[in-house]
C-alpha cells in the first residue's frame, strides 16, 4: 500500500504574507481567522534571504500579499530584495498607504507588476464592503498613477453576491482604468470568507448570467485586456487542481515566518508546519511533515487513487474537504465524484436563498 | 481587439514582460503577470533583439547571420513568433 513519496518538483511561485495588517476589512477575506500581530512579522532582512533561497530552488514568481503589503514601511527594501533576487515581483494591493512617490520608488526597486483590487464599480457598494469610507475613491486614483508610470496592471475584483450582478460594469470600469488583464475571482470560502459564507454565496443564476456576460465581452472581443475567470467550487463538476497540486508549484510564507503548502493550510489540524525562522526553504520544501502530507497521490482514497485525473487535478482542494468534508484526505466536495458532492450544492442553494446576514468584517 | 494585434515596427517586450534565464529548469523564459513563457530553440535570440530599435527586417537580417539558414526560412520563422508574440501581448 505504501507508496516512497514522489521526489518533489521545483516550485515556481511564492505567495509572501508581508503582514496581515490591512486598512480594509472585506468580508470575503481568505486570510485566518486568527491573524498574526505587527511584532510577530519577518523583518526585510529575513524577506532577502527567503528570496534568494526561493530562487535558488527553482521560484520565478513572487507575489507579495497580506495583509496590505503597503502597510509596511520598509516594502521598497523589500521590492528592492526580489529583484536582486532575480524574482519577478507582483504587487498585491488595495492601494491604501500608496501614493505616487511609493509608488515611484518601488518601481525604480524593480517592482514588476501591480494587482489592484476593486470591491464594486459603485464607490458606496465598494466602500461598504470594504469596511472603509473613500477607499474606491483612492484606488481610482492609484489606478491613474500606476498606468502613468507605465507599470503592468491588472485589476482583481473578488465576486460575491452584493458585487456579481455589476460584472459587466466592472470588466468596463478596469478597462477603462488602463488595465492590461481583468481578473474575476470568485470568493474562496476559507477563512472570514467562510465566516461570512451566508452572506457572500451568489445563487446559480447569479453565476450563470455572470459567466455569460463575461463570455460575451470575450466573444466580441469588447476591449484590449485579457479577462481571467474561473468558474465558482461550489457551482463546478469537477476540482480544481489547487495551486497545481499541494506541494507542486507554489508555497506560501505567513507575516511570521511559516511555510504553508497553501494560504489555508493552517485550517487543517493537525499539520505540522515548519518556520523559515528554524529551518532553510528547500528543507521545509522536501521534508516539511505539512508539505508531505498531500503532496503526491499517495494520500489518497477512494474515489481519487483509481481516478484518471488524479495527477491532474491531484484530488482537488484539501482545505475544502476539511471545511465541508471534515477530514481533510477526502475527496473535495467540488467533485461530482465525492459522495458529499450533492451536499456542497445543497449548502449553496441555501446560502444564497436566506436573506444575507450583516458582514462580520475582516478583523474587527 | 476583435483582431488580434499586428506585429509592432520596431517590438519591444511590453511592460511588465522581463526576459529571464531559468537556471533550475535551464530554459530561457519570459516572466510576465501570472505567466511564464518557454523560449525554445531561437526564440531567445529574436526575443533579445526586440529592444523597440529594431524592426522585424533587421531582426531577420540578424538571426539569418546567426543560423546557416536560407533567409526565407528564417524570415518565416521570425516572422510567426512575433506574431504569437504579439497576440499574447508580450511585445508591443
Amino acid at each position: 500500500m505504501s507508496t516512497p513519496p514522489a521526489p518533489a518538483p521545483a516550485p515556481l511561485a511564492l505567495l509572501a504574507e508581508l503582514t496581515h495588517r490591512c486598512p480594509l476589512a472585506c468580508p470575503y477575506c481568505s486570510n485566518p481567522l486568527a491573524l498574526e500581530g505587527r511584532e510577530e512579522e519577518l523583518q526585510a532582512a529575513d524577506w532577502a534571504r527567503v528570496f534568494r533561497e526561493a530562487a535558488a530552488m527553482g521560484v520565478l514568481q513572487l507575489h507579495l500579499s497580506g495583509g496590505e503589503p503597503a502597510a509596511r514601511r520598509d516594502l521598497t527594501e523589500i521590492v528592492a530584495a526580489a529583484r536582486m533576487a532575480g524574482l519577478y515581483s507582483n504587487l498585491i494591493t488595495s492601494a491604501i498607504g500608496l501614493d505616487g512617490a511609493r509608488l515611484a520608488a518601488l518601481q525604480a526597486a524593480g517592482l514588476d507588476h501591480v494587482q489592484l483590487s476593486l470591491q464594486a464599480a459603485d464607490a458606496a457598494d465598494a466602500d461598504r464592503i470594504a469596511g472603509y469610507a473613500g477607499a474606491h475613491a483612492r484606488k481610482l486614483a492609484f489606478a491613474r498613477q500606476v498606468t502613468a508610470l507605465g507599470l503592468a496592471f491588472t485589476v482583481n475584483i473578488v465576486v460575491h453576491r452584493a458585487n456579481i450582478d455589476a460584472v459587466e460594469t466592472l470588466v468596463a470600469l478596469a478597462a477603462s482604468l488602463g488595465a492590461g488583464r481583468v481578473e474575476i475571482a470568485h470568493a474562496q470560502y476559507h477563512g472570514w470568507a467562510l465566516k461570512n459564507r451566508p452572506s457572500l454565496m451568489p445563487t446559480r443564476s447569479q453565476v450563470d448570467h455572470a459567466m455569460a456576460a463575461v463570455e460575451a465581452i470575450r466573444r466580441e472581443g469588447r476591449y484590449d485586456l485579457a479577462i481571467d475567470l474561473v468558474v465558482p467550487d461550489y457551482y463546478a463538476r469537477r476540482p480544481k487542481p489547487c495551486l497545481g497540486g499541494w506541494g507542486r508549484r507554489s508555497l506560501n510564507v505567513s507575516p511570521s515566518g511559516m511555510v504553508l503548502p497553501c494560504h489555508a493550510a493552517q485550517t487543517i489540524p493537525g499539520l505540522e508546519f515548519w518556520s523559515v525562522r528554524d529551518h532553510a526553504l528547500v528543507e521545509i520544501w522536501n521534508h516539511a511533515p505539512a508539505f508531505l502530507a498531500f503532496r503526491g497521490t499517495a494520500w489518497m482514497g477512494a474515489p481519487c487513487r483509481d481516478c484518471a485525473l488524479a495527477e491532474q487535478d491531484w484530488g482537488g482542494c484539501r482545505c475544502q474537504a476539511m471545511a465541508l468534508a471534515g477530514d481533510a484526505a477526502a475527496t473535495d466536495p467540488a467533485c461530482a465524484l465525492s459522495p458529499l458532492h450533492g451536499r456542497m450544492a445543497e449548502i449553496a442553494a441555501e446560502d444564497a436563498q436566506a436573506t444575507p446576514p450583516a458582514y462580520c468584517y475582516r478583523g474587527r | 481587439m476583435s483582431s488580434p494585434p499586428a506585429i509592432p515596427a520596431r517590438p519591444k517586450l511590453a511592460p511588465g514582460v522581463r526576459l529571464h534565464h531559468d537556471a533550475t529548469r535551464q530554459a530561457w523564459v519570459l516572466l510576465a503577470p501570472e505567466r511564464v513563457v518557454e523560449l525554445e530553440g531561437p526564440a531567445r535570440e529574436i526575443v533579445q533583439r526586440c529592444d523597440g530599435r529594431h524592426a522585424p527586417d533587421q531582426i531577420i537580417d540578424a538571426l539569418a547571420a546567426l543560423y546557416t539558414a536560407a533567409r526565407a526560412e528564417i524570415a518565416a520563422d521570425v516572422t510567426d513568433l512575433l506574431a504569437e508574440l504579439a497576440a499574447r501581448r508580450l511585445i508591443v
